[in-house]
């Protein structure tokens, strides 16, 4: 899900470090607000971990990889603001000193893995425990899982978006494309599939099972929200 | 005090870091073992040509424009260094993962949380 270098187009990956920018703003001063300093070892512990998890490349068999991200248990345990500043920092990290995911690429991938996934799961989980009344810690790591699947495929499905415009926006005369070559059509199901049914579910799995045992260590302070506005 | 009671609170999540990335070569192995190739849309120059018969003029241009130090956290030589090799740059990425990640948000935080006071 790391966009390398040369698959977005200036347009693209332009407006993703724009939408990115003020967002890191927001976050830092939400995190300021409301982040207690018992929490802050968590926020380091939060960005390690998910650049840790994205090591752990899951095959395909003769196919292709993928991985989970952990976004959607760190949003539960610093908040989706918080997540979303942990993560960047593992992105930055890895696109830097590893190149994974590009350099021009930094804005768009914060985008989709730090930002949407995050959010989206967060989102998700909140909705689903409020809808069902769920107040049994087991049925929450379960919608904590739910979540995870969910969060990691809308991350996907903004990555898909991404690729999927490049020939939309840049193809020459000779009908080649300048950047990622496939449309939309191809990206979205090429992406969503493996996301939905292998590397979502691995994420789901991942984050019920932190948050199941988290419930039921020393830490389960940890789950109840770092400020109930970082949500908003 | 408050120092020591914190670190014993996270002291068993470090200990899952580390364990994290030694069991890290895994996702080095597993998809070599399995014969699983770059994940959609992550593909090499090299590759792209040979999927869709040609490499698209920008992505060729712009594919090689940052050179990493340690390569997806293989050794500088790339693909081409001894597996047991890669597997050792895998767990040092691994740990300078966790060095500069922790390190990088715990004063990030410090910084932000530490102006409330």
């Amino acid at each position: 899900m790391h966009i390398p270098d040369g698959y977005l187009g200036p347009p693209t990956y332009i407006a993703a470090y724009a939408i990115c920018a003020p967002l890191w703003a927001v976050a830092a001063r939400k995190i300021r607000r409301t982040l207690d300093a018992r929490r802050v070892p968590l926020l380091a512990i939060s960005a390690a971990f998910s650049f840790l998890v994205m090591m752990f490349n899951i095959p395909l068999p003769g196919a292709t990889t993928g991985h989970a991200v952990g976004g959607v248990l760190i949003a539960i345990a610093v908040g989706p603001w918080g997540a979303f500043l942990s993560i960047s920092i593992a992105l930055v990290i890895q696109a830097l000193l590893f190149g994974d995911g590009g350099i021009t690429a930094i804005g768009a991938n914060c985008l989709n893995i730090a930002f949407v996934m995050p959010f989206a799961g967060y989102f998700a989980y909140k909705i689903i425990s409020r809808v069902a009344g769920i107040s049994s810690g087991k049925w929450k790591a379960i919608a904590a899982g739910i979540a995870g699947w969910f969060g990691l495929n809308a991350a996907a499905l903004a990555t898909a978006v991404e690729f999927g415009i490049q020939p939309l926006l840049h193809t020459g005369a000779d009908g080649r494309a300048f950047y990622a070559p496939y449309p939309l059509s191809v990206a979205i199901p090429a992406m969503m599939l493996e996301h939905l049914i292998v590397f979502g579910v691995v994420e789901g799995l991942v984050t019920g099972l932190v948050v199941r045992y988290l419930q039921q260590s020393r830490s389960a302070w940890m789950l109840t929200p770092a400020g109930e506005d970082t949500s908003e | 005090m408050s120092f020591s009671r914190e670190f014993r609170e996270y002291r068993k999540f470090l200990v899952a870091l580390v364990v994290l990335a030694l069991l890290s070569p895994l996702g080095l192995y597993m998809p070599r073992i399995l014969k699983a190739g770059s994940a959609w849309g992550e593909w090499g120059v090299n590759e792209i040509r040979k999927i869709a018969g040609y490499a698209p003029a920008g992505m060729e241009r712009n594919a090689n424009l940052w050179k990493a130090p340690m390569p997806d956290y293989g050794p500088p030589s790339g693909e081409n260094a001894p597996l047991s090799r890669q597997g050792i740059f895998y767990i040092l990425s691994g740990f300078t993962g966790i060095l500069l990640c922790g390190g990088g948000a715990w004063l990030l935080g410090r910084w932000l949380a530490g102006e409330k006071k």
